[in-house]
């Protein structure tokens, strides 16, 4: 990380000196793609570690932890994850449905309220969307007591609906297609309204298609968020069996506590989902977040 | 849904229609209120919202003002006692209370200016003209949408005193190879702080980039005409630039720092003894393990009023010194 501040002594040249190809500025490009590829390095060498960890065996990591390379390559670790006291599997199952189920539920909901914020005039429209914006800095730790009486009142505790409904509430996922509804065209939808078209009708058939960028975005920044909530499952779940990839983590560690290859066969089950996610919606997902400071 | 012909044609006159009676200042000044339809469409976030959003903002603040405890069948209400106690040195809770939040504070200091000089510094690299940007962006995101279970357990195994990597380089090039990373202070420290900054750099950098992007490339060239090194440009141009951006991306990390839990929960399980236990792990302890509801909820709520100052004195300070350049 420290590799960052020679760039920082080497960069006084003038944006027209850099235009020529002289043989300084040519230095400075090889020091500037030298400086990525290191700190590039130092994210991807852990995660290519941790991958050739979990294809050690059990007593190969243990004895060996200082080779990169697994002697012998071994599957020993998802085999024992699959058959062990810790349901992992299970934890990917429940992760995935708890995921899906939120996703789903905060597209449909925060879409609905995101259409009559941005195109319908209605009395109490900027207490609600005030209400919704003030709420949108306030920390979660907030939440956390009550919301955890509220759902043992409900009977949801160590049930899928605990991480599941009371999440999809977005203020945000509101705010955001708010932001894009606001965005689209006027013309088309009026011009779906003289046809005689009605709200949930150009709603349906003409907001939410042109909304297909903004609904992506929404759906995989959802579906990350639930995947990889920490505190909130670790406090409401509470059986082995019903737990998500995330407190079963904790838990696996604990459990396996030096049996390095099997806590990260553990942890990359938990990775690989969201990593294959990010590479295919990268593009999406790092102009969304890039935006939003921008905007906001 | 009634009338589309007053929806169409006050725009098709072009003039803007004197506003209505009781309307506000609203968006679409030609449209009518659909108040009916408008809270179809609304009902089932606000129904999500209002019981899991409203209603537990406000039913924490009602415990905190009570005696709440799980063990009890009706609840009294005492007041400001809960906040009392915690302000009174010396109480159940007062000690352990302010530890937390004081961890949770150097926690804060000792991450949020690494996650502010780092991506700053990636983004203007990437916004040079360089090839593969993108996979560089891409790869510096990537640890952001990991988990901090799966970042924790992963840097807890390379960081451990005995078995992990990163000792083992460290002694390969001449350094101490025992250090204890996640065991001792001050090394839990550097580890919490590290971690974050690994896993959550590439978040900051890609919203700096965008504000960099959005730097007009005429204000860089008059800086050169002016003879303005890179530094100089960095400085006058850069700087000033991206202040409403870096006001955003410093006011949403203090406040990701201020919230840290998963990381010391895992990795050094708030210790060396409650070093690095940060305010969240003790409300949730107290709040959820410990059955002391009442305390956590007046926890919460001083913890949120420090970030709210924070957050108001940095949005201040931003509007300020944009007035100031201004003039």
């Amino acid at each position: 990380m420290t590799t960052t501040a020679p760039e920082k002594t080497e960069t006084p040249r003038t944006i027209r000196a850099r235009r020529k190809q002289t043989p300084q500025a040519a230095a400075r490009k090889t020091l500037l793609y030298a400086v990525l590829i290191v700190l590039a390095l130092v994210v991807i060498l852990p995660l290519a570690w941790i991958l050739l960890t979990s294809f050690k065996t059990d007593g190969d990591a243990i004895r060996n932890p200082y080779s990169a390379f697994p002697n012998p390559f071994s599957t020993e670790a998802y085999t024992t994850l699959s058959s062990g006291q810790q349901p992992v599997f299970r934890w990917f199952l429940n992760s995935l449905a708890a995921a899906a189920l939120q996703t789903v539920l905060i597209l449909v909901t925060a879409s609905m309220a995101a259409y009559a914020l941005a195109r319908l005039e209605f009395w109490g429209k900027r207490i609600v969307f005030g209400l919704i914006i003030s709420t949108l800095l306030v920390p979660p730790v907030i939440f956390l007591i009550p919301n955890y009486l509220i759902v043992q009142n409900l009977g949801w505790l160590d049930t899928i609906w605990a991480i599941t409904i009371p999440g999809a509430a977005s203020a945000f996922g509101v705010f955001f297609l708010r932001q894009f509804f606001v965005g689209l065209p006027a013309e088309i939808e009026e011009a779906a309204r003289i046809d005689g078209a009605g709200d949930f009708r150009i709603f349906l058939q003409i907001v939410l298609p042109l909304a297909r960028p903004a609904l992506a975005t929404l759906a995989v920044l959802s579906f990350l968020a639930n995947w990889n909530d920490f505190l909130w499952p670790v406090y409401v779940l509470l059986s082995p069996e019903n737990l998500t990839l995330q407190p079963g983590l904790s838990q696996l560690q604990g459990a396996y506590s030096t049996h390095y290859a099997i806590v990260m066969a553990g942890a990359v089950i938990a990775s690989v989902p969201v990593l294959i996610l990010f590479f295919f919606a990268q593009k999406q997902i790092v102009e969304s977040v890039a935006t939003s400071g921008v905007k906001g | 849904m009634t009338d589309t012909a007053s929806i169409v044609a006050p725009r098709e006159t072009g003039a803007p229609r004197p506003s209505r009676s009781g309307r506000k200042a609203g968006r679409r000044p030609g449209a009518p209120r659909r108040t009916g339809v408008a809270y179809i469409f609304l009902a089932p976030f606000l129904i999500l919202f209002i019981v899991f959003v409203l209603a537990p903002a406000v039913f924490g603040l009602w415990i905190s003002l009570t005696n709440w405890s799980p063990f009890r069948a009706t609840q009294k209400f005492i007041g400001l006692q809960n906040y009392i106690d915690l302000f009174t040195p010396g109480s159940a809770t007062s000690g352990d209370f302010w530890q937390s939040m004081a961890a949770t504070g150097i926690f804060t200091l000792a991450s949020v200016p690494f996650l502010l000089i780092i991506p700053l510094l990636i983004a203007v690299l990437l916004n040079q003209r360089i090839r593969a940007g993108s996979f560089f962006r891409g790869v510096f995101f990537a640890p952001y949408v990991l988990g901090v279970a799966v970042i924790s357990v992963i840097w807890k195994y390379l960081l451990d005193t005995q078995s992990g990597i990163i000792n083992h380089l460290l002694g390969v090039i001449g350094l101490p190879d025992n250090l204890p990373w996640t065991v001792d202070v001050p090394w839990v420290w550097v580890t919490l702080a590290g971690v974050t900054v690994w896993w959550t750099m590439g978040f900051n950098t890609v919203i700096i980039l965008a504000g960099l992007k959005g730097i007009s490339p005429d204000l860089y060239e008059a800086a050169a005409l002016d003879g303005a090194g890179a530094w100089r440009q960095f400085i006058s141009v850069t700087l000033p630039g991206l202040r409403q951006v870096m006001t955003f991306v410093i006011t949403i990390t203090i406040l990701a720092s201020a919230n840290m839990f998963g990381q010391a929960f895992l990795i050094t399980k708030g210790g060396p003894g409650n070093t690095t236990r940060t305010a969240i792990m003790y409300i949730a302890d107290q709040g959820l393990s410990q059955n002391n509801l009442a305390a956590a909820a007046a926890m919460s709520y001083v913890l949120f009023a420090f970030l709210a100052i924070i957050s108001i004195i940095n949005f201040r300070r931003q509007r300020e010194r944009a007035e100031k350049s201004a003039s």
